[in-house]
């Protein structure tokens, strides 16, 4: 029999009946601290929610509007804050660099909450005190860094606050302190792996035995691309600022897609133009509502995440559902020529094909007045032929793999390995250098 | 005689090809004969240097796509008709040529032409047979 870790064994292996009671308290206590905000109380009240007895079940919760990133960006600065200010104790802001920041304020028992789901998230997925845990994530506004860190130091772990970038230190950090765990993009556990022959470190002067990764979408592809050269396991997370950090949802040992922490989040699909909602297994934007932040409270918050719920069990026993893999999002799916295309599927393709690299970049252009895309890869050194017909045969098997996905047929060009841009950070894999002013 | 040539992948990109020029300085490898197969995106540069194993090393070391190819060095009598001559026996034959390149080196009045042929072993055969090998120095 397989053996299971739990951190918080009863409340994850809660029947559902008791979940959704515990959800619809706790939805409740949401709605109340929610009408102490500035942006909930313009919202609600002429809709006639004007405390929590309005809600008597958790299909209620269908009476209150979405919330979306630009209500955030409307709500800057202190319009969605539920406490004091003198209650809350940190801060995470998006960058804004493409308009008004949105903020999310903790207090402490919001950062503590945070903190446990990360670790319990962690025991779920096999860590424990005795590992090495070095975190490659950026830390400071960004939650990817600081979310990681505190629930690997409650768990117990040894935690590294490496940071991301600078390949060699890493390495260093991993050889001599003898690093179990890493969490880091998928992008640069790739990106690491190809630099290992470049610096005198071997696979086996490491002790890595897992590796965390999250902050952009990956196939399935990828994780089993990382897990095959690196001969670790690899566990997806999920989460997003809005609601809280990394630990929203996390993959058990089955690694066969995460958890959704219901006791924290009441999740929703909803198809995202009629804005109806979809039953499991239908694919459609992830909609979620916090439980149990007090800074914050965000309802019905639309993530523009792509995925369904899962409608079968995971053999672990955990209650809480697990959502698919995120297919995209609703603002990065391209239109080519009227057609829809995901990043997600080009990246599906390329990464079943042993002749093509890990990098590549995808650019939509204009083209007189029609769409063209072009998919840049990457030669690999084993598969380079010294002959040129070889070299335009698998480019056409590239081409004609992703006609066959994507319904386009898209320029295809080869690259040396090395020459699209580098995989420090998060990656920009799609340009799209079309007028946006139509 | 067979030879090893050394093929490169080359971006498409301004002074790729100097990159290459410039590391094989660095390591004081000779080149003595090349070509370019180029298309519209990218191209394989195709050398035979004296020191091929250092060579090869080097350009991977240096971040180059490269592999070693063999091929075979061919003695044409360097005055009017020694190449049909020798294209006359690989006809004859079935020798089938893929391309060919001159190189720099020279055995008294003959020059080394490198080619690739579909079949080495049977080019290698032929060659000998008609005398065309001879040697080189590389």
């Amino acid at each position: 029999m397989k053996h299971y870790q739990f951190r918080e064994k009863e409340l994850e292996l809660m029947p559902r009946s008791e979940l959704e009671a515990l959800q619809l308290a706790r939805l409740k206590t949401t709605l109340a601290r929610a009408l102490k905000t500035d942006f909930y109380r313009q919202r609600l009240l002429p809709l006639g929610i004007d405390s929590p007895e309005a809600i008597h079940s958790l299909a209620d919760l269908q009476r209150i509007p979405f919330t979306t990133k630009e209500d955030l960006r409307i709500a800057f600065l202190y319009g969605l804050l539920a406490v004091p200010l003198d209650e809350t104790v940190r801060l995470h802001a998006s960058s804004g660099t493409t308009g008004t920041p949105t903020v999310i304020y903790h207090t402490k028992h919001d950062i503590a909450a945070w903190t446990d789901l990360v670790a319990r998230s962690l025991t779920a997925a096999g860590c424990t005190k005795r590992d090495v845990f070095q975190n490659m994530m950026t830390y400071g506004l960004f939650t990817g860094g600081l979310g990681l860190h505190y629930g690997a130091e409650e768990l117990g772990m040894l935690v590294i606050p490496a940071g991301p970038g600078n390949t060699i230190r890493q390495f260093k950090l991993m050889k001599d302190f003898k690093t179990t765990v890493v969490h880091a993009t998928p992008s640069y556990m790739l990106h690491l792996y190809d630099k290992l022959g470049e610096v005198d470190v071997h696979r086996s002067d490491l002790h890595l035995r897992k590796a965390i990764v999250g902050g952009e979408p990956h196939s399935e592809d990828i994780r089993q691309k990382i897990e095959a050269l690196w001969g670790i396991e690899v566990y997806n997370c999920y989460g997003l600022s809005e609601m809280n950090g990394p630990g929203v949802a996390f993959e058990c040992s089955e690694r066969s897609s995460p958890h959704l922490w219901e006791d924290s989040y009441i999740i929703e699909i909803i198809d995202p133009h009629t804005l109806e909602p979809l039953p499991p297994g239908e694919t459609g934007e992830l909609v979620l509502t916090t439980l149990r932040r007090e800074a914050t409270p965000l309802l019905r918050y639309r993530t523009r995440d792509l995925t369904s719920i899962l409608p079968d069990p995971c053999p672990c026993g955990r209650t809480h559902r697990r959502i698919s893999r995120i297919k995209g999002r609703t603002d990065d799916m391209l239109i080519i020529n009227g057609v829809n295309v995901f990043p997600s599927q080009i990246e599906e393709v390329l990464m079943r094909m042993k002749e093509v690299g890990n990098n590549y970049q995808i650019v939509v252009e204009k083209s007189g007045s029609l769409d063209k895309l072009t998919v840049k890869t990457e030669v690999t050194p084993e598969l380079f032929s010294d002959d040129a017909r070889d070299l335009n045969a698998i480019r056409d098997k590239i081409r004609e793999n992703l006609k066959a996905s994507i319904s386009i047929s898209p320029v295809v060009e080869l690259h040396e390995p090395g020459i699209l841009p580098a995989w420090e950070g998060k990656a920009k894999r799609v340009i799209d250098i079309r007028e946006k002013s139509v | 005689m067979i030879i090893k040539q050394i093929s490169i992948f080359l971006e498409n990109v301004a002074g790729r090809l100097a990159e290459v020029t410039k590391l094989l300085a660095k390591h004081e490898i000779n080149i003595r004969a090349m070509t370019i197969a180029d298309t519209a995106d990218f191209g394989i540069l195709r050398i035979v240097v004296d020191q091929p194993e250092k060579a090869l090393k080097a350009l991977r070391d240096g971040g180059f796509t490269a592999k070693t190819t063999e091929v075979l060095a061919v003695e044409v009598e360097d005055k009017p008709g020694g190449l049909a001559r020798v294209m006359e026996i690989f006809q004859q034959t079935h020798v089938n040529i893929e391309y060919l390149y001159v190189s720099l080196e020279k055995n008294k009045d003959k020059a080394v032409v490198i080619f690739k042929v579909e079949d080495l072993k049977l080019g290698q055969k032929i060659v000998e047979e008609h005398g065309l090998g001879g040697t080189v120095s590389f």
